[in-house]
């Protein structure tokens, strides 16, 4: 983990739900947190170099910016990287985890989802017409998982910076 | 924010169905990577297309108002602050109490994400996704359980999915035209 101090804490518990909307928000930060507008560019800046933060940026809602859908599909192993490179090259990919933990006794091996991607589109047509393209390159069915609901959405948590810290 | 703000440039009628114009697409595009760290962000990002920085921020307002962005905010790397054990969390939880449960587990710190999905019968019986963070997979599992015991009787069986590798992750991107192949 990179070397923290606690203005670089302050920054992450404090804005990592919202920055200020203001004409000049790194000047209110500054205000905020008892340091210079020039301070706190200088440090975000830094964290986002180290790659602590990913971006100091919007975080669009995919449902809003259009269609999305989080999918799956069970490949064996020994397929798993060459289906995986397959999926990240067709249109509107932005996540593609390999996950383990879901094989288990009683579980036909076709049901061993084990690439887990979000794809995304303008809108639904073209969504269901990128999934039924993939599902044919591929050969094999997806597991189409849109949401229902959502009881809590990426905002965010808070950071336990003291269990990060113990041994 | 009023929508009479916005000036009646013939592009900004160009509205698709996600309610962005042109101008918001531009906008988008030139901000979803991050935003310049500079002391005026939004001159900055409004000076190569044209707009003013007053502009650029009432239409971020609007797009916060109306849900198109959900934060604009510094975007933690949970990963690289010690939080490399991420399971996902599926639960086949009973129908007649995922309400309750749903919002109970959304407020749990280490919670990133709670959605209710579909069911894919009989391969896939999971209702509930709950995304848990720890630093090790011992931390996840005992997360996990005790959302098990928070759920009681009302949850029939449960799996942790860790992420092994991630192959792909680039956050939501819109397309340079949006609605066009790629």
């Amino acid at each position: 983990m990179a070397e923290l101090d606690a203005l670089d804490r302050r920054l992450i518990d404090a804005y990592q739900r919202g920055l200020p909307l203001c004409e000049r928000p790194f000047a209110a930060m500054g205000e905020c947190l008892g340091v210079s507008e020039t301070q706190v560019i200088e440090r975000l800046r830094w964290l986002q170099q180290a790659e602590v933060l990913s971006r100091v940026g919007p975080v669009f809602d995919p449902a809003r910016a259009g269609a999305s859908l989080l999918a799956a599909v069970a490949v064996p192993e020994a397929e798993r990287d060459a289906v995986a490179e397959a999926i990240n090259r067709s249109p509107g990919i932005n996540h593609n985890y390999a996950r383990e933990g879901l094989a288990r006794e009683g579980l036909a091996r076709q049901h061993d989802y084990n690439l887990w991607f979000v794809m995304t589109a303008s809108d639904e047509i073209q969504l269901e017409a990128r999934l039924e393209a993939l599902e044919e390159e591929l050969g094999y069915a997806l597991l189409r998982l849109p949401m229902v609901e959502a009881f809590h959405i990426d905002l965010g948590f808070p950071i336990s910076w003291a269990e990060l810290e113990a041994p | 924010m009023s929508v009479s703000t916005c000036p009646s440039e013939p592009q900004a009628d160009d509205t698709s169905a996600n309610g962005l114009d042109a101008i918001d697409r531009a906008i988008v595009l030139a901000t979803q990577a991050g935003l310049p760290l500079v002391p005026d962000p939004w001159g900055a990002v409004g000076k190569p297309l044209g707009l003013a920085g007053n502009e650029v921020l009432a239409r971020m307002r609007r797009m916060q108002a109306n849900g198109m962005t959900r934060r604009i905010a510094a975007v933690p790397n949970h990963y690289r602050l010690g939080y490399v054990a991420n399971g996902m969390t599926v639960w086949d939880v009973d129908d007649a109490h995922i309400e309750r449960l749903g919002r109970e587990v959304a407020a749990i710190p280490g919670v990133s994400h709670c959605y209710r999905r579909p069911r894919h019968l009989p391969e896939w019986p999971y209702n509930l996704f709950v995304m848990l963070h720890g630093r090790t997979r011992e931390e996840v599992e005992r997360q996990a359980e005790a959302l098990r015991e928070r759920f009681g009787d009302a949850c029939r069986d449960h799996r942790i999915l860790y992420s092994s590798r991630i192959l792909k992750k680039t956050g939501l991107r819109l397309a340079r035209r949006l609605g066009s192949p790629r």
